[in-house]
This record gives structure tokens, C-alpha cells and sequence, in this order.
């Protein structure tokens, strides 16, 4: 889950140089005596950074577009549109708008609960940390935490059964199909928006409130025409990134969903430890390089609403 | 009463009170459930103690020989992944804030990328490239941890960037160039112990995604905690569920020291 803790990286004035005396003339920049030879120093990094980063991800967007053989195709790239893959991004689609939608209502509720309590307070800190663990260290736990709860023998199931009589499986093994990723999904979903929002919301001026109780405003107005106007920005910016953190999480699916490959990135893997299908191998490219264009699109978004928000941060 | 309260600015104590009980308690039970997951005897309605004391008695260490090896990896994955970030990042980040200010973008640019191409369209492409690393370096563990570093970057980025913003590392590192200070005195005497705080979150926000990592080991066939809690939680799930709840409370005892590294730095920029 590595988009937890995103917004921080954009907001921030990363890129504002150091105020100078113009006086000072350029004592930083130093005359080119290190010319090429400091850069030298970069050269580790920048090398790494293109055999582990943009070489992998070069590969896992073109392998898509070439046949075993090594031929060009638009065969596994138009295997997307088939219907059955279609109905895998679709069901990712859902799954990530749902759970997106559902955690950003939530964890807004939970940022507003928590505005006004101290910020190194020990209930802060204490619920931060719980947010960045389930939101960044889900994976696995996630699965086995919501079988021991809500599965056939989950001590939810079983309170239910014995105390109510109700039978949470009547429909069948939802919990171990798309329908359970949409709960379990949730779980992690909430503590993201908590981190990521709070930030937002903190900026809010208590001047703003102040200036509509004189010009004879109520606690609602304050809220309607000042405070979610200027959140909603970031509001739906936290939302694209909770879109994306569902879109390509794998770990939870994985060890949760017993059949098939009901979203995409199972459908990844199906297709990269398939030995039996010739081919198939380039076919997790096309699927990557269809999972990459809706991440591309959903983190731009983000980072233009993120970039609006910043403007009330200053 | 406080005045944002009274305007209506904030939450008054029973909201807040109502709000985080309900989510909190919503949130308390798939973990309560996993404790007492531990403690049930098979099917049967009983509890006892068996899972936890099974794992310090005598047949341990050869019973969850499988899960220990990985735990190990695991570990070894982390700290390579963090000496990644002190050996690669760190340097090229201080380099780039001191000499080189235009490509200050471009490395933040680099380093939010693993968050648009996830673990899981990586995988795809890491696959060739890893039959590269193996024949070059082996088919260590350890190696895994190349992909890890690029896993962590954003996080490794944030922690030290937040650091390196709040201290004038430019004047500091001028004033002891023109006391004649040589660069690794510089960076030895007066950068570091400046930016240890954004170093230290960033080497254990690193140890902890390291630890949650499953994707990639995962598609790559290799071997770390996750992958073994997944394995053994077919044949024995109450041990796997034991592990997953330690891991648990370590990374979050990991993320608690985080906050609170955060907090005197910030107490000062207030």
C-alpha cells in the first residue's frame, strides 16, 4: 500500500530555493572547478533507479505488445477487451469505487472527530500509528483477521448463528468473492483516508469561522459555505488516491479469494504463473499496461486536486 | 468551551466521543476476533492455551523451521532495503538539495512513482530483470531487496525531504565549508546529526513495509514472512494467525517510535 502517506510529498514547498541576499552573489553554485565530476555523484542512484524502476516498468508496459516469439502483436493488448477481461476491470472498477467512496465518508467523519485534540497527544498519536499499520501493512494479516471474524467459523459468524440465528453465509461464500473484498478492502481503506485527510482538514483557519459568526453566520453556514468548499479538493483528491490504492492492491485478494481471478491483479497473476497457456506470460504486460493507464489518469488527478489544495495550506 | 467549539469549527466531546467509539469498536473486532482465534481448540467450543505454548516448547524450532528461515529473510531483507536507502537515497538527496536545487523536482518526481505503477504491474517487469540479478549476484534472499528499495522510495523520500526542509542544511554546510571543514567532515559532523530524525523514520518505515511486503516475493517465488504466513496458515493457521498478530504489534510499535521522532521536530517549526 504505498500510497499512505502521498499527499505530503506534493504539498510540501520541496522545491522552493532558499531565500538569498542578492548581495550574496552565487556562493552555493560554485564555479564549474566540479563541473562534470559532481554529477558523477548522482550516477549510483540514477542507475539504480533505472534498472529496478524504469526498466521493469518499461518491460511490464511493452512485453504486451509482443508475441513469445518476439513479433509485434496487438493480440494480447486487444485481449483486454475481451469480455471476460472486461468484466475483471470492471470488477476492480467496482470494488475500488465502493470501498473509495465508503472510506473517504468514513475517514472524514474520523479526521473531524478528531479536529481540536492535540496533534502529539497521546490519543493521536496512538490512532496515526494504528492508521499507517492497517493501511500500509494490511496485506495477508487482512485476510486472516476477516476469516477469523466473518468467515465460516469467524466468531462474528458464530455470535450470529448461536445468539440470532442468522446465517451470514445463506448466499453463499460471498466472503471469499468480490462481494468480501468490498468489506475487507474497507479496513484498509479508512485508516488511508485518515492520514491522508487530516492534513486538509487541520489546515482549516479558526479566523475563517470566527469571520463568519461576525458577519452573523451559524456553525451550518460555516460549515456549507466556507469549510467544504475549500476541503472538497482535497476531499475528492484523498478519494482518487483511495481509487488507486484499491485498484492495485494484491495481497488481500490473493490470500483471501480461493477461485478464480475475479479482479485484475489476480488476473495478473493468473497469467504470470500460468506455465500451461503459451503466451500468456505477455498477456500479464497487456493487463499491466491496462492497470497503468487507470493509475496514470487516477494519480494525475490527483496531483492537479492535490496542487489546488496546497493553495489554502500556505 | 473553546472558541472553534463554540463556532462550531469542531466537534463537540460527545460527537467525538461517538464517532471514534463506533469506528473504533467497528474496527477493534476483526483484531479481537484474530486473539481469540489463537486460543480456540479446533472446531469445538473450548479454548486453550496449546497454539501459544506450542511455540516455545521443545519441537518449535524444527515445527516452524519453515516460518523462522523466513522471518529471517525478512529481516536480512530489511536491513539490506534500509542500507539501500542510507548508501543510494540519502546521499543523492542531500547531493541534489545542496548542489543541484532544479532537479529537486525531478527527484520528487522519481521518487512518487512506485505509487502510480504498483507492486503488481512492477512484478511484470521485474521477472526478466531479476533472471538478470540472479545469474550476477545469486539467488540470495537478500536480493530481493532491489526491488524493495524502489518499493520504499516514496516513504524513505517523504521522511528524510520533511527533515531536510525543516533544517537550513545550505547555510549549515556553507558555514562549515568556510571554517574550512572538508565535504565528509560536513557530512559527518553537521548534516547528519541534524537529519537523524528524518533518517531514522525513514530506515524503520522502511524496515516496516519491507515486513508487509508479499507481492512481489510472492509472483517472484521467493520466500519472506508473508509468503510463509500464507503457506503455513493451510496446515497450521492458528500458528500463522499467532505470527501475523506479533508482526503486528512490532510494526506497530515501529510506526508509534516514528511519531514520536516527529514530534519534538515539530514542536520546534510551530
Amino acid at each position: 500500500m504505498t500510497v499512505a502517506q502521498a499527499p505530503a510529498l506534493t504539498s510540501g514547498d520541496a522545491g522552493a530555493t532558499p531565500r538569498r541576499h542578492p548581495l550574496s552573489g552565487p556562493a552555493q553554485v560554485r564555479p564549474a572547478r566540479r563541473g562534470v565530476g559532481k554529477f558523477l555523484g548522482l550516477t549510483p542512484f540514477a542507475l539504480y533507479v533505472i534498472l529496478f524502476l524504469a526498466i521493469p516498468t518499461i518491460l511490464a508496459v511493452t512485453t504486451g505488445f509482443f508475441t513469445e516469439d518476439g513479433a509485434f502483436t496487438f493480440d494480447n493488448v486487444m485481449g483486454i477487451f475481451a469480455p471476460t477481461v472486461l468484466a475483471t476491470f470492471g470488477n476492480s472498477f467496482l470494488v475500488s469505487a465502493v470501498t473509495a467512496v465508503v472510506g473517504a465518508v468514513v475517514g472524514a467523519l474520523v479526521c473531524y472527530a478528531l479536529l481540536g485534540t492535540k496533534a502529539e497527544g497521546a490519543l493521536r498519536a496512538t490512532i496515526d500509528s494504528i492508521s499507517s499499520v492497517l493501511a500500509q501493512f494490511g496485506g495477508v494479516m487482512l485476510a486472516f483477521a476477516f476469516i477469523a471474524t466473518i468467515g465460516t467459523q469467524g466468531l462474528v459468524t458464530r455470535i450470529l448463528a448461536e445468539v440470532f440465528g442468522v446465517d451470514l453465509f445463506a448466499s453463499g461464500p460471498w466472503l471469499y468473492q468480490v462481494p468480501g473484498l468490498l468489506v475487507v478492502y474497507l479496513y484498509f481503506q479508512v485508516p488511508l483516508m485518515v492520514i491522508t485527510f487530516m492534513p486538509a482538514l487541520e489546515g482549516l483557519k479558526i479566523t475563517w469561522a470566527e469571520a463568519n459568526a461576525t458577519l452573523g453566520g451559524t456553525p451550518f453556514t460555516y460549515w456549507t459555505r466556507i469549510a467544504i468548499p475549500v476541503l472538497a479538493p482535497s476531499f475528492i483528491g484523498s478519494l482518487l488516491l483511495l481509487f488507486a490504492n484499491a485498484f492495485s492492491s494484491y495481497a488481500t485478494a490473493a490470500a483471501l479469494v480461493s477461485q478464480g481471478s475475479p479482479i485484475v491483479p489476480l488476473q495478473i497473476r493468473g497469467a504470470l504463473i500460468s506455465e500451461t497457456v503459451l503466451g500468456r506470460e505477455n498477456m500479464a504486460g497487456a493487463l499491466a499496461l491496462g492497470m497503468i493507464v487507470v493509475m496514470v489518469v487516477v494519480m494525475w488527478g490527483y496531483s492537479v486536486l492535490q496542487s489546488r489544495t496546497s493553495r489554502w495550506q500556505k | 468551551m473553546s472558541a472553534a467549539r463554540r463556532l462550531g469549527a469542531e466537534p463537540s466531546r460527545i460527537t467525538r466521543g461517538l464517532i471514534l467509539g463506533v469506528v473504533g469498536a467497528v474496527f477493534a473486532i476483526p483484531i479481537i476476533a484474530m486473539i481469540q482465534f489463537t486460543f480456540r481448540n479446533g472446531l469445538g467450543g473450548d479454548n486453550t492455551l496449546d497454539h501459544w505454548t506450542g511455540l516455545v516448547g521443545e519441537d518449535a524450532a524444527r515445527t516452524y523451521r519453515g516460518l523462522l528461515q523466513a522471518v529471517g529473510n525478512s529481516v536480512v531483507l530489511a536491513i539490506v532495503t534500509v542500507g539501500i536507502v542510507l548508501v543510494l537515497l540519502l546521499p543523492t538527496m542531500i547531493l541534489v538539495h545542496l548542489q543541484f536545487p532544479k532537479l529537486r523536482r525531478v527527484l520528487e518526481f522519481i521518487c512518487i512513482v512506485p505509487i502510480t505503477v504498483p507492486a503488481i504491474v512492477l512484478v511484470v517487469g521485474l521477472a526478466p530483470v531479476y533472471g538478470i540479478v540472479v545469474r550476477v549476484f545469486g539467488s540470495g534472499a537478500w536480493t530481493l531487496a532491489f526491488a524493495y528499495g524502489i518499493t520504499v522510495l516514496p516513504y524513505a523520500y517523504r521522511a528524510i525531504q520533511s527533515n531536510l526542509d525543516a533544517v537550513p542544511v545550505v547555510t549549515l554546510s556553507e558555514a562549515a565549508r568556510s571554517l574550512g571543514a572538508g565535504w565528509p567532515t560536513v557530512l559527518r559532523l553537521v548534516l547528519l546529526p541534524n537529519l537523524r530524525r528524518g533518517v531514522l523514520a525513514a530506515s524503520f518505515i522502511s524496515v516496516a513495509v519491507v515486513l508487509g511486503e508479499f507481492t512481489i516475493a510472492s509472483l517472484l517465488n521467493r520466500n519472506n514472512l508473508q509468503t510463509a504466513l500464507l503457506q503455513v496458515s493451510q496446515s497450521d493457521p492458528y500458528a500463522a494467525v499467532i505470527f501475523a498478530l506479533l508482526a503486528l504489534t512490532v510494526v506497530f510499535g515501529l510506526l508509534l517510535l516514528i511519531g514520536r521522532l516527529g514530534a519534538p521536530r515539530n514542536r520546534r517549526t510551530e
